[in-house]
């Protein structure tokens, strides 16, 4: 990937920040669990409703479109009426408004005087009722990194969704534990510059949030929407991006995509491209066809219809095979309910022959510089298919459309739906307003900013400013705190966070697999004399590559060396070197030591060896 | 539509306005007040779609930028299909007829047939919709006279070609609205289908469209007679029908809220795949179809519990009937049994019914029965309580003899075997 100047590009960054509160449910007192499995299930429509403002919204409407179908699995434990919208729901969670509004103040934003609910239009099926309930909380915040300003535009207090188990054709499955869980969702202005800066200002905000200590923490409870846009763009909303360390790379792709979107409608500009209107059905010709799709689907009496786009060739496929707009086709085509396209910047291909794609550009009257798209599927559903493509090609002369795309989690992203407006939502009339009273905010105790916070870890811990600082960033300023307390060394657990972790990362490992809890033991069998800190980094591997720390400890051989053994040994290798060592006295212990740690290094602690060798020759020399 | 109503601040809900409070400005258009608001807030639709609440302070400062727009919503006049059925549908108000205040997010009774089709179109694939607004009215407010005006208007439209009546009704009294109308009407032609819906039609997870599309299918089936359709189970997929006399909402907001009681429900409807499922019921035939008796409304009814005082029976003198909820078997306290004479000595008819629901009245078990059944009062047998106070009602606005009627099947509300 070139390397480009952001700021010549006009890069603008913003982000959506959703965090999980480690409270009850945000409308029923249901726990904030996850839970595996389900004793029932339940099938569900929806149907788009009218916003407040009388329209249909566009991005509703497309998800109509598809006729989907809902199963909701319930686990007792975790849900109940509330969530299957068989029950209105309860007033907000207490503990959930103090948070955000904790949140709100910490960022010196502007704290609304009645917060009132909001139905937010969600017919995806992720919401039994078809709407997210939302608030905003707080507007014009503003934080400081690195000296750089970002401001925070608006703070909401919302329902998370119900997580999704599975999506098979026109049915989607759904598991409701989720849905309820109270969320901040923290946004910025488009202030942020560089992609780097996304993900530092993003670890900065979290930072924040885990410093009330009552959010979730593991994957998945923290999640981002990213809006990016460059100079000749167009603002695009990435959803769904779970882990920060990745936000750099979106943002990144999704420069290089909006530039080749650009670049190709500079193409289609000097060629004079057009879209033709006609959809031919060409089924003639792929009788016999090789493709055991194309086959099959011939078979069961669909067809094959295609459509040319003049002068688009080698804008759907680049010719090192780069995806540019072949990938926005299909998934226009799929939102009309068909698997794909076939295109011919790549083909001949998957069973259609050169002759095939021959036939099909003489039936079309497709030319050199030309493209076609072909869908296969019964004709009502192909030609909607093929009219969604020729929207979507349209469209390119525009360059880049505001749209709402899906992260996956190789850094790229697909189309979701168009960018949707502000008409989707209206007031949750069962929830009254909540009245946020000055005495409360008064008396609401903050936790400490994060210069109190590295100042006093500077004089509690001994630790630098880079040191707390990036203890921050990374998450792990809490947990050193409590092991602290617990009565883990300070040093060697900022150096497990910070080197360790930074050398895991650099091996490829991903530190943010260990568990808290795993983390406390690894570090308290350390305080404990159990194994020695040089053999953190080895527990920590296997622990991330899924062994118990139990397991691990014996893999390594750890933690099951005692004194009498370790005496023994030394004895032993005093007694090889025993002129070395009556000739130098004490002055041996330095060679001596080295020899020892060969065999122990990992296993007993240096200062442990230190001391016994040093009794041992003195035993020795008397 | 712009609203005509008026901020107490003389602008105009809908005016897209700059509030500046200190140094900082919010954008946004001014709307009505949420029901439980502060008196002192005013409510902004910020540009994002969210709602806030601002205090009103005398240093805030107001500009108006522009005035309110008008809404227009796009209405797709349902086309009407040759050779389709047509099916009267009666709005009465509730959740099934309402449609949202796009200002206020509120749900009101539909004022016009317009509003009632424009949330659910595809009623027009499958019939040819007669739509009337009767009643804007939650059904807690609709009153005893109205059953009688909605019995007449039932009798009207068959007369006027329909092959079913639907009624759009609140689930709160749906049971007490379809008793009525099992008694009151006489030959019906075809079926009279109540319908509600327990989950508000401004959400997009609503059973009102499921439960409209299935009376839709009930309406148009075989059968005559008086019906309530409602949800099956908590999925969107079948839907129950129950009969007028024996159905009665046993959940406060779920979807599967309307039960028969000591029966089971007479048929089962999917209304997507346009499956109807029916035992056995009254054909459809070619018959005159009238209003039978009245509503006498002076009837009273009183829930029996430990340490009722007398008080509470005898105050009951002056109605022209009462219906008792005893427990158990059909049983009151027996130190109120003397009053319960003194009201059957002046000739007022007494029903007993059951707090159970579930089973009968039983007079002959127990010695409290049957001194009941000594002071003369009407055994409502396996009816329910609601079932019976209507019954009675009905009975009373007629000239024969009261126990007899009370103790004879009328409209199916006496299960003759039960098994369920």
């Amino acid at each position: 990937m070139s390397e480009h100047d952001y700021e010549e590009l006009g890069l603008k960054v913003g982000l959506e920040i959703h965090q999980q509160l480690d409270t009850e449910k945000l409308f029923c007192r249901c726990p904030s669990m996850m839970v595996e499995g389900s004793d029932d299930e339940i099938l569900r429509y929806l149907r788009p409703t009218a916003s407040e403002m009388g329209e249909i919204d566009r991005a509703a409407l497309m998800e109509a479109q598809k006729g989907m179908r809902f199963r909701y699995q319930r686990p007792k434990e975790a849900t109940c009426l509330v969530e299957m919208d068989e029950e209105p729901p309860e007033g907000p969670d207490e503990e959930a408004i103090e948070l955000v509004l904790k949140l709100a103040l910490m960022t010196g934003s502007s704290i609304v005087d009645e917060v009132h609910f909001m139905r937010k239009i969600v017919i995806d099926g992720s919401n039994t009722t078809g709407f997210q309930r939302t608030a905003l909380v707080a507007t014009d915040g503003e934080i400081t990194l690195d000296g750089k300003d970002i401001g925070i535009s608006t703070i909401c207090l919302e329902e998370d969704a119900a997580r999704k188990v599975e999506a098979k054709g026109k049915e989607k499955v759904y598991r409701l534990d989720r849905l309820g869980i109270p969320l901040i969702e923290l946004a910025t202005d488009p202030d942020i510059r560089s992609p780097e800066q996304a993900k530092e200002v993003a670890q900065y905000i979290g930072g924040l949030l885990r410093a009330t200590r009552k959010v979730k923490r593991g994957i998945g409870t923290i999640r981002e929407d990213v809006n990016i846009s460059i100079a000749q763009g167009a603002r695009v909303e990435i959803k769904g991006v779970q882990d920060l360390k990745m936000l750099p790379s979106y943002v990144e792709m999704e420069v290089e995509r909006q530039l080749a979107l650009l670049g190709i409608k500079e193409i289609l500009d000097k060629r004079g491209s057009e879209v033709s209107k006609d959809i031919h059905n060409l089924s003639d010709i792929f009788e016999g066809c090789n493709s055991k799709l194309v086959a099959s689907s011939l078979e069961q009496g669909k067809g094959v219809y295609g459509i040319k786009l003049i002068g688009f060739q080698g804008t759907l496929r680049g010719e090192e095979g780069e995806a540019l707009l072949g990938p926005e086709l299909s998934a226009y085509a799929k939102t009309a309910g068909v698997g794909g396209i076939f295109h011919s910047d790549e083909l001949p291909a998957y069973g259609i022959s050169a002759e095939e794609c021959d036939a099909v550009k003489a039936e079309m009257e497709v030319d050199e510089l030309d493209s076609f798209v072909l869908v296969v599927d019964k004709e009502e559903k192909a030609v909607g298919a093929l009219e969604n493509v020729m929207e979507r090609a349209e469209m390119a002369f525009d360059g880049v459309p505001e749209e709402t795309r899906n992260a996956l989690e190789d850094g790229s992203t697909v189309f979701l739906r168009p960018l949707s407006g502000g008409a989707r939502m209206y007031p949750e009339t069962d929830i009254p307003p909540y009245i946020v009273s000055k005495d409360m905010l008064d008396d609401m105790e903050l936790p400490e900013t994060l210069g109190e916070k590295v100042e006093r870890f500077h004089e509690e811990y001994g630790l630098n400013k880079q040191q707390s600082t990036q203890l921050f960033r990374k998450g792990y300023d809490i947990l050193f705190e409590d092991l602290v307390e617990e009565g883990v060394d300070p040093s060697v657990a900022t150096n497990t966070f910070l080197h360790t972790f930074n050398e895991l990362s650099r091996e490829g490992y991903d530190t943010d697999k260990l568990s808290d809890e795993q983390l406390e033991d690894v570090l308290m069998r350390v305080e404990n004399g159990e194994f020695a800190k040089e053999g953190i980094p080895k527990v920590l591997t296997l622990a991330i590559e899924g062994k118990s720390i139990e397991d691990a400890l014996e893999e390594l051989g750890l933690g099951s060396v005692d004194e009498d053994e370790v005496r023994r040994a030394i004895k032993d290798i005093i007694e090889e070197r025993k002129d070395f060592v009556e000739q130098r006295g004490m002055g041996a212990m330095g060679p001596l030591m080295g020899v020892v740690m060969k065999e122990f290094r990992g296993k007993v602690d240096g200062k442990e060896i230190s001391r016994i060798l040093r009794e041992e020759i003195q035993n020795r020399c008397g | 539509m712009t609203s005509d109503s008026d901020s107490n601040d003389e602008l105009p809900y809908g005016s897209l306005i700059d509030l500046k409070i200190e140094d900082r400005v919010y954008r946004g258009v001014l709307m009505p007040s949420h029901r439980f608001s502060q008196e002192d807030i005013l409510t902004l639709k910020l540009d994002n779609g969210y709602n806030i609440g601002l205090k009103k302070s005398d240093d805030m400062e107001i500009t108006v930028l522009e005035e309110p727009k008008d809404i227009h919503r796009e209405e797709d006049k349902p086309k009407k299909e040759e050779g389709l059925p047509k099916i009267s549908i009666l709005a009465t108000g509730g959740t099934i007829a309402s449609y949202v205040d796009y200002h206020t997010g509120a749900v009101h009774p539909a004022q016009s047939a317009e509003e009632m089709i424009y949330a659910n179109p595809e009623l027009a694939d499958r019939c040819v919709p007669e739509v009337d607004v009767l009643l804007s009215k939650l059904s807690e407010d609709i009153k005893p006279q109205e059953w009688e005006m909605i019995a007449e208007r039932v009798v009207e439209e068959f007369r006027s070609g329909s092959e079913g009546v639907i009624i759009a009704h609140g689930t709160d009294t749906m049971g007490y609205t379809s008793a009525a109308l099992s008694f009151l009407l006489e030959d019906l032609p075809g079926p009279v289908v109540l319908v509600g819906s327990q989950r508000s039609s401004d959400r997009p997870s609503s059973d009102a469209h499921l439960n409209l599309l299935a009376a839709v299918e009930m309406a148009k089936s075989d059968v005559s007679g008086v019906y309530v359709v409602m949800h099956q189970d908590l999925n969107d997929r079948r839907c129950s029908v129950h009969l007028g006399t024996k159905v009665r909402k046993m959940h406060t907001s779920k979807r599967d809220a309307f039960r028969s009681i000591n029966c089971e429900p007479v048929g089962w409807i999917d209304p997507l795949k346009e499956k109807v499922e029916l035992k056995e019921l009254p054909d459809r035939k070619d018959t005159e179809p009238k209003i039978r008796g009245g509503i006498v409304k002076d009837v009273a009814m009183i829930y029996v519990h430990p340490g009722m005082d007398e008080k509470v029976i005898l105050q009951t003198s002056g109605s022209k009937g009462v219906v008792l909820i005893g427990t158990g078997l059909g049983h009151i306290p027996t130190d109120l049994i003397s009053s319960v004479e003194k009201i059957t000595d002046d000739g007022t008819p007494v029903v007993i019914t059951s707090q159970c629901l579930y089973g009968t009245v039983n007079c002959n078990v127990y010695s409290s029965g049957r001194k009941l059944k000594e002071a003369g009062v009407i055994s409502g047998r396996d009816m329910l309580p609601e079932t019976a106070l209507v019954k009675l009602m009905w009975t009373l606005s007629r000239e024969e003899d009261t126990r007899a009627i009370m103790e004879k099947n009328i409209a199916g509300e006496f299960s003759e075997r039960r098994w369920v």
